[in-house]
C-alpha cells in the first residue's frame, strides 16, 4: 500500500492538471480492467464489466496548489490560490512545478501583521535574476504545487497531496484485487476536485451508475486541543453521514456499517461540519443518484505533511471490496 | 475568413465603424438580467439572415445554429445579453422608488447617477443628501444602499405609479462615447462586447456545427448559460466576455487584472472555471503566429458562463476570450476599441483553426484519449 501511495502522492497534479497522476494510475491497473478511458474534463474512468448493479466509486486525482498570476521585473512570481491554501501554512514553504522548477514561498516583510498576509502580499521566489529568466521556467498561469518526500513511520505515512492520492491509491489496490462480483464498477479518479467538485459532476453524468461512493480524506479530532470531531487516526475508515456538499443516502451509509460488521473491519461514523466531497455533486447528478462516502482519517489536511494510519487505508480497500460485492 | 481582409491594422487606428456602431446600439438597448428581451429583439433582426436557425428557450436564451459543412463536431460561443442593474421593490408615499441592486453593483458608484426605468424607459436619478446638509459623520461615512432612492419627479406614490411598477427593472441611462485615444465608453459593454463579437462570428460557416448562444442572467450566477449548455450539449465552447481591467495608479502590477490596450485577455483560472489546458494552448499559440496581442488575466477573481458550461453533461472544454473594461459594473465603463478588435481577430483565427485542433483532441467518441 505504501508503495503505492508513494508512486501516486509523487506525481504532480494541481486542480486541471491532472495528467502525471492519470497517467500513473493507468500503468498501474490497465491490465486489470476491461476498458479505460479519460473524458473532457481529464477524469480517468476504469470499468470492470458485469451484468449487475453500476457501483461508481470516486476518488479525486487533484491536490491544491498555487497558480502563477504575474512575474515582476526581477524575476518573482506573483501567484493565486488554487483550491483551500493558507497562506500562513504556505509561507516558507518548497514548491515545485511541473518541469521540476522549485520555488519559495515568502511575503512582503514590512507588513505590519501576519494576518494581512494574504496571497497579493506574497510572492514565490525561483531563484531566476530578472524576468526574461523567469520566464524561461516559467509561464503566467502554470501551477505549483508543495514538495517533499513522502515517510513511513510506524504504520503511518506523512506526505502532501494524501488528499486524495490515498484515496486513489485504495481505488487503484480494489481495481488489482478484481473483486469477484456481478456488479459493474467504476473505477473514477476525478479531477478539479478542490476548486468545486466539478469533475465528478460531468463522469457521474457520463455513467449514470445506480449508486456511488466517493472516496476521500476526513479530519480527524484526536490532536491536542483541537476542533472537537468524532474521527480518530487508526481507528479504521470513516462512514459518511454528512458534511457541508451531502447527506448520505441512508441505505448506502447502512450497507457500508453492515459490511464492515459481517466482515469483522473496524469503522467509525463520521459527521462533517465544515467541508465536501464528490459525492456532493454527484448524489445531485441528473434524476438523482443514492450517494455515500468513506472516509480515510487524516491529519493537517490540505498542508505540505497530512498524516494518514495505513491499517485505516488497507481496511478500507476490505470494506469497499465487500461493498462491492454485496447484492 | 472572408471579412478578415476589410480590417486594417487596428494598432494605427483603423477600425470597421459598423462594428462600433453595432455596439454603440447594443448598449443603448437595456437589459438588466431577467429583463434582456430589448437586447435579444436587437440580436435576433441582425442575425437572422446569417444563421440557419434561431430559438429562444423558456429562460430567454437565444441559441442560434449555423451547420457545418463537414466535422462532426459541436462548438458553442457564449456571450451574455444581461448586465447589471436595478431591481424597483417599492414606492414611498412621496414617490420615490425603493430599489435592489441586481448583480454586483457597488454603492458608491449608484450616488447621482441617471436610469432608466422598465419598457417606457422613464427617466430617473438616484438621489442624495446634499453635501451642504451633511454631517461630519455623514460626510465620512459611506452611503448606505438602504439609504439610497430613485427619483423619477413623481409627486406622489400615486403619481409614480401611473409611469413605474414594482418588479419593473433600471438600467444606468448613458451614451455611448468614443474619446480618447481608442478608447470608448459606455454601459454595459459588460457583456454587449462579447454579443457584438458573436454576431459577427456569425457572418462565417465553419467545418464544424456553430451555436451561438446569447445567455441570460449572467450577472446573478451564471443561470441562462447552464440551461443552454445542457441543451446544446457541445464539444468545445469559447466565452466571449468583458473582463475586469483595473491599470491604473494606486495598483501594483501584479493586482492589475487586464491592462487596457494590451490585447484580449486569456482566463487561465477564475472562481468559476480552469480552462482547458489545450483549448488555452491552442487560442495561445493562434494569437503568437498571427501577430495578435494578446494577455493573461492575472487575478482569479470572478467568474463567467465558462464554469457552467464546462461542466454541464459529460464535459465540455472552455476557454474565455475577453476584452478588458475599466470601471466595469458602474454606469460606465471604458473600453480600448484595438482591445476589441484583437479580440475579434484573434476569435476568427481561432475557428479558423480550430477544425484540425478538434480533430486531433476528439480522436474518438467519447471525447477524451482512450488508452485500452
Amino acid at each position: 500500500m505504501f508503495d503505492t501511495i508513494k508512486k501516486l502522492v509523487n506525481a504532480f497534479g494541481p486542480s486541471g492538471c491532472e495528467k502525471q497522476v492519470a497517467e500513473v494510475i493507468t500503468q498501474m491497473i490497465k491490465d486489470k480492467v476491461d476498458e479505460i478511458y479519460t473524458d473532457a474534463m481529464g477524469n480517468l474512468i476504469a470499468v470492470k464489466k458485469g451484468s449487475g448493479k453500476k457501483i461508481m466509486l470516486a476518488a479525486h486525482m487533484d491536490e491544491i496548489g498555487l497558480i502563477v498570476s504575474y512575474i515582476d521585473e526581477k524575476g518573482f512570481l506573483r501567484f493565486g490560490t488554487v483550491g483551500g491554501v493558507s497562506p500562513l501554512i504556505a509561507l516558507g514553504q518548497r514548491v515545485v512545478f511541473e518541469n521540476g522548477t522549485t520555488g519559495v514561498v515568502w511575503y512582503e516583510e514590512n507588513l505590519e501583521n501576519m494576518k494581512d498576509a494574504k496571497p497579493d502580499k506574497m510572492y514565490i521566489d525561483i531563484a531566476a535574476k530578472s524576468r526574461d529568466e523567469a520566464m524561461k521556467m516559467v509561464n503566467v498561469g502554470d501551477m505549483a504545487v508543495f514538495a517533499g518526500e513522502p515517510v513511513e513511520q510506524n504504520g503511518r505515512v506523512i506526505s502532501k497531496a494524501l488528499d486524495d492520492r490515498v484515496g486513489c491509491a485504495i481505488l487503484a489496490e480494489l481495481a488489482m484485487k478484481r473483486p469477484e462480483t456481478d456488479n459493474e464498477i467504476y473505477y473514477v479518479f476525478t479531477t478539479q476536485e478542490e476548486v468545486g467538485l466539478r469533475g465528478a459532476r460531468t463522469a457521474a453524468f457520463g455513467i449514470m451508475p445506480d449508486l456511488a461512493l466517493a472516496i476521500d480524506v476526513t479530519r480527524t479530532g484526536d490532536t491536542p486541543s483541537c476542533t472537537h470531531r468524532p474521527v480518530v487516526l487508526g481507528e479504521g475508515p470513516a462512514v459518511k453521514v454528512k458534511d457541508s456538499s451531502v447527506i448520505a443516502h441512508p441505505r448506502i451509509r447502512d450497507r457500508l456499517v453492515d459490511c464492515a460488521k459481517e466482515n469483522g473491519i473496524p469503522y467509525q461514523l463520521e459527521v462533517l461540519e465544515r467541508g465536501g466531497t464528490d459525492a456532493g455533486s454527484i448524489h445531485i447528478t441528473a434524476g438523482g443518484i443514492p450517494t455515500g462516502a468513506v472516509s480515510i482519517p487524516s491529519r493537517f489536511i490540505h498542508c505540505p505533511a497530512e498524516m494518514i494510519d495505513l491499517n485505516d487505508a488497507e481496511n478500507t480497500v476490505r470494506l469497499l471490496e465487500a461493498f462491492v460485492k454485496a447484492r | 475568413m472572408t471579412e478578415q481582409g476589410v480590417y486594417k491594422d487596428p494598432t494605427s487606428g483603423e477600425y470597421p465603424e459598423y462594428l462600433i456602431d453595432m455596439l454603440k446600439e447594443l448598449t443603448m438597448a437595456d437589459g438588466v438580467s431577467g429583463d434582456e428581451k430589448p437586447v435579444r429583439d436587437f440580436i435576433i433582426d441582425q442575425i437572422r439572415d446569417r444563421v440557419d436557425s434561431w430559438h429562444v428557450d423558456n429562460m430567454g436564451n437565444l441559441i442560434a445554429f449555423k451547420k457545418g459543412t463537414g466535422l462532426n463536431r459541436k462548438v458553442m460561443l457564449a456571450a451574455h445579453m444581461d448586465e447589471v442593474g436595478l431591481l424597483i421593490t417599492g414606492i414611498n408615499e412621496n414617490g420615490l422608488l425603493k430599489f435592489k441592486a441586481v448583480g454586483g453593483i457597488e454603492t458608491r458608484a449608484l450616488v447621482g447617477k441617471r436610469v432608466r426605468i422598465g419598457k417606457e424607459r422613464v427617466p430617473g436619478v438616484i438621489g442624495c443628501k446634499p453635501i451642504h446638509l451633511q454631517d461630519a459623520a455623514e460626510r465620512k461615512s459611506p452611503v448606505k444602499k438602504s439609504g439610497l432612492t430613485i427619483d423619477i419627479g413623481a409627486k406622489d406614490r400615486e403619481q409614480a405609479e401611473q409611469s413605474v411598477a414594482v418588479g419593473d427593472t433600471a438600467a444606468f441611462a448613458y451614451d455611448p462615447v468614443e474619446f480618447g485615444e481608442h478608447k470608448f465608453m459606455a454601459k454595459a459593454l459588460d457583456d454587449r462586447v462579447g454579443c457584438v463579437l458573436l454576431m459577427e462570428l456569425f457572418k462565417n460557416r465553419y467545418p464544424f456545427d456553430l451555436y451561438g448562444c446569447f445567455t441570460v442572467q449572467e450577472e446573478i450566477g451564471l443561470k441562462g448559460a447552464k440551461a443552454a449548455s445542457f441543451a446544446v450539449s457541445p464539444d468545445t465552447a469559447i466565452v466571449l466576455e468583458g473582463t475586469t481591467c483595473y491599470d491604473l495608479t494606486g495598483t501594483s502590477e501584479h493586482m492589475m487584472s487586464t491592462r487596457l490596450g494590451d490585447g484580449p485577455a486569456l482566463t487561465v483560472m477564475d472562481r468559476s472555471v480552469i480552462s482547458d489546458r489545450g483549448l488555452y494552448k491552442f487560442i495561445t499559440q493562434t494569437a503568437e503566429e498571427q501577430g495578435i496581442p494578446w494577455q493573461v488575466k492575472r487575478t482569479i477573481s470572478g467568474g463567467t458562463d465558462a464554469g457552467r458550461i464546462q461542466v454541464s453533461g459529460t464535459g465540455v472544454r472552455v476557454c474565455t476570450i475577453a476584452v478588458p473594461c475599466r470601471y466595469i459594473h458602474t454606469p460606465v465603463s471604458v473600453m480600448d476599441k484595438r482591445d476589441f478588435f484583437h479580440a475579434l481577430k484573434l476569435a476568427e483565427a481561432t475557428l479558423a483553426g480550430l477544425n484540425n485542433w478538434l480533430r486531433e483532441t476528439y480522436q474518438n467518441q467519447s471525447g477524451g484519449e482512450s488508452n485500452v
